[in-house]
């Protein structure tokens, strides 16, 4: 089982991150069904309310949806709105702080191109 | 029906001591509270006005507009849980789960018994046979099988090893899910709860300090680290709860809603940002002048 939430971010925003994370690895599949936000509370020993704000926060953005009484579905093109979503944050994650690290470091751009050419093959 | 308790200017004087002093808050619907408090800040004596083992000396307790002292129909519902002394207690495990079962009308048979299995605790033992976090175990099985409207578990964790306790908050927040009540937990595990509860109440030296919902406490807590002259110059005139430097690198920890755009004047400034855990803003907001060295 997967440590509780605990690196320090408010516990609704990573339930909500790591519900868009098995969407987007294709572990939640589009228009299937989510777990209830009792089981994510019991799951992670969390409050089932704080559960809730979490999965609130992804049916505000459209990426899952309530049907009444049965229970929350994940939207029909959530995948895609995920990927255009992560992409606008991609640099400011990963880039900016690679970019960092690579100064501090002095490697040089060409080194950083390469590694990529590396790491991607 | 979703349960209401209501303090009103609570004093309470034992003897020449004031042990609280004009307490008021209200606690709103079936949620799960944090009750935090330094060794001695009033949280067992503020728990047991509402389990109704006394009364208060000045204002009220009203739970569901019911005053709770010497109360049955308030009485029944109301459950303490804590850490008593079980020495002399020569009733079994069992016997104490069929007394339990006389006196709440919620209590179920069934849960308590899967509970029992869960912490292993044997059924024919004398309860002063059993190791202290056994019967602490024992507690907490009473406490959560009978469902009762308001459940208050006062450090009912004594004595329970890490997998016991673990046990016992998952146990706790499975069955909060499936019967939601009102729940107050009251302990000095701080970071073991954090994600359990949804409201904190911190209680200092009798006083109430403050009651927010954790989300909102935690919001108003930032950790800043940075050059030393230049946070020292961005933070001025913010309420610092605690100031750290090591060579030229200072961190200090702001406490308090920050204006809109602060928060970028920091990145900006290159700092490195990071939220303060419930325990250390906690540790930070009840110190005292003197605690330090």
């Amino acid at each position: 089982m997967r440590e509780p939430m605990n690196d320090g971010r408010p516990i609704f925003v990573q339930i909500a991150e790591h519900i868009e994370n098995e969407i987007l690895e294709g572990s939640l599949e589009e228009l299937g069904q989510v777990p209830s936000t009792n089981q994510f509370a019991t799951f992670y020993k969390i409050n089932p309310a704080t559960a809730a704000k979490g999965v609130n926060l992804l049916v505000n953005e459209g990426i899952l949806y309530k049907k009444r009484g049965i229970g929350m579905f994940v939207a029909e093109h959530a995948r895609e709105k995920l990927i255009e979503k992560r992409k606008k944050t991609f640099f400011n994650d990963y880039v900016a702080a690679m970019l960092h690290e690579a100064e501090k470091l002095q490697i040089e751009k060409e080194t950083l191109i390469q590694m990529i050419e590396d790491g991607q093959k | 029906m979703t349960t209401e308790i209501k303090a009103d200017h609570v004093s309470l004087r034992l003897g020449n001591h004031n042990v609280l002093s004009d307490i008021s808050f209200q606690l709103k619907g079936d949620k799960i509270y944090g009750l935090l408090g330094r060794n001695g800040a009033g949280k067992t004596s503020l728990l047991s006005l509402l389990a109704s083992f006394r009364e208060p000396t000045e204002g009220t307790i009203r739970i569901n507009d019911e005053m709770p002292f010497e109360n049955d129909r308030v009485m029944n519902q109301v459950n303490f849980v804590y850490a008593k002394d079980q020495s002399n207690e020569t009733e079994t495990v069992k016997g104490m789960l069929e007394f339990a079962e006389r006196y709440r009308p919620n209590w179920n048979a069934e849960y308590a018994l899967k509970l029992v299995k869960r912490f292993k605790l044997p059924l024919d033992q004398k309860v002063d046979a059993l190791s202290k976090g056994k019967q602490s175990a024992l507690d907490v099985v009473i406490g959560l099988a009978s469902r009762t409207s308001v459940t208050i578990f006062d450090e009912a964790y004594l004595g329970m090893d890490a997998p016991a306790r673990s046990v016992f908050y998952e146990e706790l927040i499975k069955d909060y899910a499936e019967h939601p009540r009102c729940m107050i937990l009251s302990t000095h595990l701080i970071s073991e709860v954090a994600s359990l509860i949804e409201e904190v109440m911190i209680i200092d030296c009798g006083k109430l300090l403050l009651h927010e919902s954790v989300d909102t406490l935690m919001s108003h807590g930032l950790s800043v680290t940075g050059p030393a002259e230049k946070v020292d110059q961005l933070t001025s005139g913010l309420h610092l709860l605690k100031q750290q430097q090591l060579g030229r690198t200072k961190s200090v920890m702001i406490y308090g809603q920050l204006e809109s755009g602060r928060r970028a004047e920091f990145e900006s400034a290159g700092f490195e940002l990071g939220p303060i855990g419930l325990q250390e803003l906690f540790i930070y907001l009840t110190e005292h002048e003197g605690d330090e060295e």
